[in-house]
């Protein structure tokens, strides 16, 4: 079975919001018509956004590491928002594992997105209907687009690729190797919705030169630079030269 | 969570109607054992029209609670997995055999099917499935928010029997004045068992804040964001304007208006009704025994909006600083 899911590389964002406005511009754009933007060039602006990035400071002065996180729909392979919505708006597609409202059939009870522990989700205050990430749905299987672009726009955005994009069932996938090898971890584990987006950790990029490296025990030139001391004496060579 | 003024009506209104209705069948299969003196028609008929009422005023206000209301009737098809699709199904089934129990006593159609001389069999009858859907009707409703395992405040079994206790002792008040003002003799009775579910209700309502008060939470922004170090501070929510997420799950009031919320309901929901009980039924006075209902069911809106907002959701870990 598929499931389609992001891969957040924490150790690569740069925090630059890219993700956070293709995504906004890709989904105001299309066929379900645009995102609620209120007030947004007044004094309180608001709206609704399927994804952010929020920034944390890790550590204590001096030794602090900035994270930029970028937070949208995990698509949850054990979805809390889905049983719970009582019009059936609220699903999880067999095909490819992506959480999905039918903006047709939500009745905007707000229920879902209490059942979401990651506050993934957003009442469109226009629509009055739920709102979320649809991992681009519209766009990742567009065959009018090249091959290459068929994902997500925020993936397509990502000045610095720390947005993968993949199956994550597929144990040879990008996103499967990345995870498996970076480290992959899933927010909030102990609740048991089995996030499909996995962030990758910070890491520390160091060198480990040990110092018989640099000076190698079985260095050819420094054994031919062994000199035995010469004599005075007149050898054989001096008769043959 | 940010407390909803359609939700905390409709939780408190059914809920009363539902103890009126439970009070006034009571009542009803007392008489029919000779256990209490048998009552007019009249009186039955009031009550199911108040509590048919209460319980319109209740769906009406959930209405309010939509974004799109007009669509409401797709939430009856989840019933599987949705205890609100339950919740939807149940209350205008309770509301329908309601109405059908206060029909049948207003009808006059008194057959003797058990062959014995128990007065308006029918209405017995469909008393009691009423009763079972009232009892179910609760189940949902406190289900609703129980089965949310990550707010843990209401996670709880508690919160499904306060839902029920506090909803049948404001039942039971006004059952109570209603006795008064219908002059039946049913005012012992029913201000017993109001005074009865109320003090097990403060029982189990105190036994819920008790809990509250030492919740350890599950989810820390360690969990949240997946960095395992002891200090972690948020710098930026990503927004500046405020979102859906900054305003759905964060009740916005002072820690002191939070608190005294706290002791109002604590005040107005059981010793003042249980005072003005206790004096209203030993003199049968109408005013201070509707006096009684009033105060507690104004107690329990801030019970609970009190209820609403005291779970703490774990998404306000990611919303802790603009």
């Amino acid at each position: 079975m598929t499931q389609l899911a992001l891969v957040i590389d924490l150790n690569v964002c740069v925090g630059c919001h890219a993700c956070v406005t293709s995504c906004k511009q890709w989904n105001t754009s299309g066929a379900a018509g645009p995102l609620f933007d209120d007030n947004p060039y007044g004094k309180d602006p608001t709206g609704t956004f399927f994804n952010r990035v929020q920034t944390y400071e890790v550590g204590n002065y001096p030794n602090t590491e900035t994270i930029h996180f970028p937070k949208s729909c995990l698509h949850c392979e054990d979805a809390p928002c889905v049983p719970v919505c009582p019009t059936g708006a609220s699903y999880k597609r067999e095909n490819d594992g992506i959480v999905l409202v039918d903006y047709d059939k939500c009745i905007g009870c707000k229920y879902c997105s209490w059942a979401c522990p990651y506050g993934a989700r957003e009442l469109d205050e226009k629509e009055q209907v739920m709102t979320k990430c649809t991992l681009c749905v519209d766009r990742i299987y567009d065959e009018s687009l090249p091959e290459a672009e068929r994902k997500p726009a925020c993936v397509m955005a990502c000045p610095t690729n720390a947005r993968l994009f993949g199956d994550v069932h597929d144990p040879d996938s990008e996103v499967s190797v990345a995870i498996r090898e970076q480290g992959g971890y899933q927010l909030m584990p102990e609740w048991g919705t089995k996030p499909a987006n996995h962030y990758l950790p910070r890491r520390k990029t160091k060198m480990h030169i040990h110092e018989d490296e640099l000076v190698r025990v079985d260095n050819p030139l420094k054994k031919e630079d062994i000199r035995h001391k010469t004599t005075k004496d007149v050898t054989l060579d001096d008769w043959l030269l | 969570m940010h407390p909803a003024f359609s939700v905390i009506f409709l939780t408190t209104l059914i809920g009363a109607g539902q103890g009126l209705f439970l009070a006034l069948f009571s009542g009803q299969l007392y008489s029919a054992v000779n256990l209490l003196p048998a009552q007019e028609s009249s009186f039955y008929i009031t009550g199911s029209v108040i509590a048919l009422g209460l319980m319109i005023g209740g769906l009406a206000a959930s209405f309010w609670h939509l974004g799109r209301p007009e669509r409401a009737w797709r939430a009856a098809s989840q019933w599987r997995t949705s205890w609100l699709s339950r919740e939807v199904i149940i209350l205008p089934a309770v509301m329908g055999l309601v109405f059908i129990y206060g029909l049948l006593h207003f009808s006059g159609w008194h057959p003797n099917w058990f062959g014995n001389a128990i007065p308006n069999q029918p209405a017995l009858i469909v008393g009691v499935i009423t009763t079972l859907a009232v009892f179910i009707l609760y189940i949902a409703t406190g289900m609703i928010y129980a089965s949310i395992k990550f707010l843990q405040e209401w996670a709880s079994v508690l919160t499904v029997i306060n839902y029920t206790l506090l909803g049948a002792a404001s039942g039971f008040t006004l059952a109570t004045a209603l006795a008064a003002w219908q002059g039946s003799g049913l005012i012992g009775f029913y201000g017993t068992w109001a005074v009865i579910l109320t003090l097990a209700g403060l029982l189990s309502r105190a036994a819920s804040l008790y809990r509250n008060a030492r919740i350890k939470y599950k989810s820390t922004v360690q969990s949240a964001i997946g960095m395992r170090h002891n200090a972690v501070v948020q710098k930026s929510m990503g927004m500046m304007g405020g979102s859906y997420n900054t305003r759905e799950y964060f009740h916005g009031a002072s820690a002191a208006w939070f608190k005294s919320i706290k002791y109002i309901f604590l005040v107005l929901v059981f010793p003042v009704p249980l005072l003005l009980l206790w004096a209203g039924f030993s003199t049968a006075s109408v005013p201070l025994l509707a006096t009684a209902f009033v105060v507690q069911y104004i107690g329990l809106l801030f019970e609970r909006w009190f209820f609403f907002a005291q779970a703490n959701h774990p998404q306000n870990l990611y919303y802790q600083t603009i």
